[in-house]
Parts: structure tokens; sequence; C-alpha cells
């Protein structure tokens, strides 16, 4: 394999919010490391906190501890980040946000959208000229048609394009995309993912892609970080990892995909675990399939499935957090 | 006798007045036949008509929509029914589950009383009766019974769905009708709900409506899958055969849309279709597939295209097609 450069990375971060009195642990000590020419899908349900995470590294949340560093240059550090930093650095970094209608201004046009990120970032040179470039880098074509136009004018794949150019106008390292297909429909999902992956083969961009649909991991993501509760609690290259899930968790989401049906269903019961009650020991235990069926116990891990918390343990090109592979 | 048969279905919305008035042909002559305890996926992209279809089916729609055509229910027509018929057939005989749970159910009232109201307005049943069956719809859907004296706001997503199926069930309805029952919720509580309704389907034995974007849900839930795309069925046959040999252009770009996980084909291969769905009121010429679409000849442009067999039980509207 060959080196590859670093672009971003998370070191142990933390978010926490309070939430009427309650202590939310939303992040509870992730670490990612995303390279160059790279996409790198975050995967978990809803409330596993891999929304928060991709906020905190862009700075709209606050993260209590950890640092995360962009091109080995540190962002910030524990929980005091310096404002001016973040907007230094958040030019090389842009966000592609899920709902493409309510992310646009409804009275600003096309153009006006793009070069938005120009002017705050008091880029140089003609921002009409860098707007058409990117909107031809996004798949508008031609792109002088769409300057003119407000979003209630383009469809829904449009507008999704239209961010995706004022994201990619500034000329960024790294694109946080939540969801970027999620509100879309079935026939436009394949060609903006095939546009995300095209800005990193030929423009050399990395990408970290949040998603519940481990299908649109397979179609784009060179490596997949699955989250429950404010963890990964296993990461490696897709392939490997669609192909023989180590953790009994990804094994569950991967067997619920309508997409795959290789695997025996096995739905886990009970709703989205809570981030203000991280149940002890394995976060995990509560919902996990080992322990119900007493697999846990016959492997004899069953007491540090229940008291004992369980970090990442590195398997050949993989990491899981799991006491019955770990052992 | 048919539980469920759609004849030359035809749905106009009309929007605006005078000389911006325009005409919105969601749906257009469709045919659609459906036996008791039928399962049929009805899938499309947004503003294909699909959501229009099962309105229609229960009388739901707007004033401002104008239906032709039939809609037999149970051999009765929908449309021509008293509005005192309809209040009867509706929930007994039919029921919808509709997306979006939170906001279908009375945030202020309890929500086992949601379900008795239901009930007390079509049985002949005291409130004691209709409690009672309230506790057994809730254990039927997989809720504890201490929930029935909940508000929605106390249920999460899941729970809420499933208050909605309950609320479908309560008068045994020979058919039902779930548009996009899972698509605000997450993969495993989606997993669940699915589970559950073939679950009920099969131990009931009723007929159900599945509508859905998403191809791959539609797999493994549903015997027969009916593909939609601006107001008309373009593919229509058994599931696991439209799946695995899809026949239209329109149906092959659907279910690549949706990868097979392991699948080296789609494997840092997304697909999809250029362009974008057409807008109803603005159709293209011939088959309105044409302009989208990756195989179209000159004729595509100006010849309209009707259902033809295409082997047994299987339908497609392509000129490319040959009919068998």
């Amino acid at each position: 394999m060959t080196e590859r450069t670093e672009v971003l990375r998370v070191s142990d971060v933390h978010v926490e919010f309070v939430d009427r009195k309650q202590r939310v642990r939303a992040v509870d000590g992730v670490d990612l490391v995303v390279n160059e020419r790279e996409v790198v899908a975050l995967v978990g349900e809803s409330g596993c906190g891999k929304t928060t995470l991709l906020r905190a590294i862009i700075g709209l949340e606050t993260a209590s501890a950890g640092s995360v560093s962009l091109d080995g240059e540190l962002v910030f550090e524990g929980g005091g980040a310096s404002r001016r930093r973040f907007t230094a650095l958040r030019r090389r970094v842009q966000m592609v946000f899920q709902d493409p209608t309510g992310a646009l201004n409804p009275r600003h046009t096309v153009e006006d959208a793009v070069t938005e990120g120009l002017v705050i970032h008091k880029v140089d040179g003609d921002h009409r000229t860098l707007a058409i470039d990117a909107l031809s880098r996004a798949g508008l074509r031609p792109p002088e048609r769409f300057l003119e136009r407000y979003p209630h004018e383009i469809s829904g794949g449009q507008r999704q394009r239209v961010l995706i150019a004022g994201a990619i106008a500034l000329d960024p390292r790294l694109l946080l995309a939540d969801e970027p297909v999620a509100s879309l429909d079935a026939s436009i999902r394949g060609e903006i993912l095939a546009l995300l992956r095209s800005l990193v083969d030929d423009h050399g961009l990395s990408i970290v892609v949040v998603t519940h649909d481990l299908g649109l991991a397979w179609n784009i993501a060179d490596r997949i970080a699955v989250m429950y509760l404010g963890r990964i609690v296993e990461e490696g290259p897709t392939e490997e990892l669609l192909d023989a899930p180590l953790h009994p968790y990804t094994r569950a989401l991967l067997s619920v995909v309508p997409e795959s049906r290789a695997l025996d269903q096995e739905i886990l019961e009970g709703e989205t675990p809570d981030a203000t009650r991280i149940p002890s020991g394995c976060r995990f235990h509560p919902r996990c399939p080992l322990v119900a069926s007493g697999e846990a116990e016959r492997l004899g891990v069953l007491d540090r499935c229940l008291g004992t918390d369980v970090a990442l343990v590195t398997v050949g090109r993989r990491a899981v957090a799991c006491h019955a592979v770990s052992s | 006798m048919s539980l469920l048969e759609l004849r030359d279905l035809s749905i106009t919305y009309h929007t605006g007045r005078g000389a911006i008035r325009t005409d919105v042909p969601a749906v257009r002559s469709l045919d659609l036949t459906l036996e008791p305890g039928d399962t049929l996926g009805l899938a499309g992209e947004s503003g294909c008509g699909k959501s229009t279809v099962a309105s229609a089916i229960l009388r739901l729609l707007p004033a401002s929509a104008t239906v032709t055509g039939e809609i037999l229910l149970g051999g009765e027509n929908v449309l021509e029914m008293s509005p005192g018929r309809l209040r009867a057939v509706r929930w007994a005989e039919a029921a919808v589950v509709f997306q979006g749970a939170l906001h279908s159910l009375n945030p202020v009232q309890r929500v086992g009383a949601q379900i008795t109201e239901a009930i007390l307005l079509h049985e002949p049943v005291t409130q004691a009766e209709a409690d009672r069956r309230v506790v057994e719809l809730f254990e039927q859907v997989g809720l504890p019974p201490s929930r029935v004296r909940d508000y929605p706001h106390q249920l999460s997503g899941g729970q809420r769905q499933r208050v909605l199926i309950a609320l479908a069930l309560a008068c045994d309805p020979q058919l039902l009708i779930a548009d996009e029952p899972t698509t605000a919720l997450d993969v495993m509580v989606q997993a669940q709900i699915l589970d559950l309704l073939a679950d009920l389907q099969r131990e009931r034995g009723m007929a159900v409506i599945f509508i859905t974007h998403d191809l791959s849900v539609l797999r493994s839930t549903c015997e027969r899958l009916a593909v939609m795309y601006a107001g008309q069925i373009v593919e229509q046959g058994p599931s696991a055969e439209v799946f695995a040999d899809p026949t239209h252009p329109y149906t092959r770009a659907l279910a690549a849309a949706f990868p097979t996980i392991g699948d080296p084909a789609s494997r840092m291969a997304p697909s999809g279709l250029g362009g974008d769905p057409p807008d109803p009121s603005n159709l293209p010429t011939g088959c309105s597939f044409h302009p989208r679409c990756p195989v179209a000849i000159d004729a595509c442009r100006t010849q309209t295209v009707s259902l033809r067999t295409v082997g047994p039980e299987r339908q497609a509207a392509c000129l490319l097609v040959t009919p068998s």
C-alpha cells in the first residue's frame, strides 16, 4: 500500500450538551483519520452522534475535549477553540447539507449562492468566473444558464448541485456531506453520488459523508466507520467491513438493509439508544445479540460486556470495539 | 370479484385561476386490479402520482381534483358512494397509513382514545368493548398496553407509526394502503415496522398496497410490483421477476439506483438517470420517459405507448419491448 497524505485527524473528540438538566454525551471520544483522495462514510442510526461529530469538525458545535487537525495543522485542542483560526481553516473544509431546499435562500440567485463563500473569504479574482467554473464542475452545464435562476426555478437535484458548487468554489481540501442524497429521488441519487466520487478522483478532494445508508457507502466510500452512541465501534475498508462485519452491531445494521440479503435478518429490538443514559460496560450490551443469545457467556466475556467499557482494537486493517472479538 | 379495481382512472389537479389556470394531470388512464390477500408495491419518484392514487381510493383528494374512470372497492364504485356509505367504507373496508406519523395523530388526545373513537364511530360496541379491542391491537402491533394512556409526544417515531398501524387495523379492513410507512424512520425501526406489517398481513389475510420510492423495500415485502412514471404504470409483474429482469428502462434505472451490497458491478459505480422527473403540467410528447431514456429511438418522441403483455403476468409500456 502506498503511503497516503493525511488530510484530517480527529483525536479523542468529545461533544456534550445539557438538555433539560441532563448531560448528553453526543460524541464520546472519537478518533478518525481521513487521507487525501479518500471517501470515509460515517454510518449509524439517528442519535448516534454522526452529524454532531461532523458539525464539531467544522466548528458548528464546540468540542468539550479532544483535537482536530487539518493537513497537520491544529484546528483546535481541548474545549477552547479560537474563532479566528476556524474562519481561516473553514475555507479548506466545506459542508454540504441534507436538504438543499432549506439550505438555499429562496431570494438569492444561483450566482449569489455560489459566490457567497467567495465574498466571505475575500477570495481574489472574478467571482463570476469562479462561480461558472464551480457550476460546471458540479455538472450544471451550460453554467451561464443557471447563474440568474432562483432555487424554485430548478429541480431538487440541481439545487443539491448548486450547494456542491458553492462548496467547491472555495477549492477546499475536505468536504463534509451530511446525508447528501437522503432527500433526493432515487433516479437523481446516483448522479449526485457519481459527482461526489468524481470530485475525489478528478479534483483531489477528500470527503467525509454521514449516512444511514450502507448502499451509499458501497457506492462511493473507501472506508466505513460505524458509530453507536457517540463512539466508533467498527472501522475499516468498505469491502472488508461489509463482506465480513466483526462487530455485532455492524452485522445487525447490514442484515436489515434491504439491499443486502446475504445475512439472516437480525432486527434489534427497542428504540435507538439515548445519549443521556449511556449503559455501563460495553454501551451496546443491552441490545447485543451476542449477550441475548448467551454467546457472550459461552465465550466467557459476559462479565466484561456488562462491566468494562471497550475501546477500539486493531484487527488487521480494521478496528473493532467488542469484547467478544478481541478476546 | 376483485377486492379493488381501478378502471381507466385519471386524476387532474387544477391550480391557479383565469388566464394562469393550469391543469396538472397527476394520474393518466390507470388500470389496476387487486385480489383479496394480495400485496402490491406501487413504486415511483415524487410527482409520479402514486400518493394521488392512494388518496383517490378512499376519496381523500382535495375538491380541486377531477377524477374520471372507476374505482371499484368490492365491486362498488367509490366515486358514486353517498357520504354516509363512504364513511362506513373508510376504516372498515379500506384504511390508509400515511408517512409522517407525528402529524397524523391528534397531539392533545391520548393515543388509545383516538383508536377507541374510530371503533365507536364504526361499530355498535360499548366503550368497554372498544377499550378492550384497543389493548388487543396494541399487543398485535408490539406496543405495551400501558401506552394507551400516552400522548403522541411521549412516544418515539417508531412507536407512533405502530399506533397509526393499530388505528388503521381498528375496524379490521380488508385493504390496507401504506403510503411511505417507513420513510421517516431509522433503518432498524424501518426493519421492525416492515416485519410487523408482513406478519399482520399474513395473520389477517388482508390485502396491502405499499407505496414507496424505495424499490429495495418492496422486493421482500410485496408479491407484485407496479412502477409508475409521470402518472402511468410503466411496468408491472411479480416482484421477484421484475427485480431480476426489469424490462422497462425506467425500472432498470430505479433498480440500479439502490445497489446490492457485495455486487462488484455497483462498487464505486453509483448508477443514476440523467435529467429530472417530468413536470406533470408540461409532459413530454410521445413516451413521457423518452427525454431521460438511455435507449430511446426516434419513434419514442412521437408515439404514445401503453402497457403491453411481455410475459406471464407481466406488462411493460415501452416501444422497444417485444410483446409476447
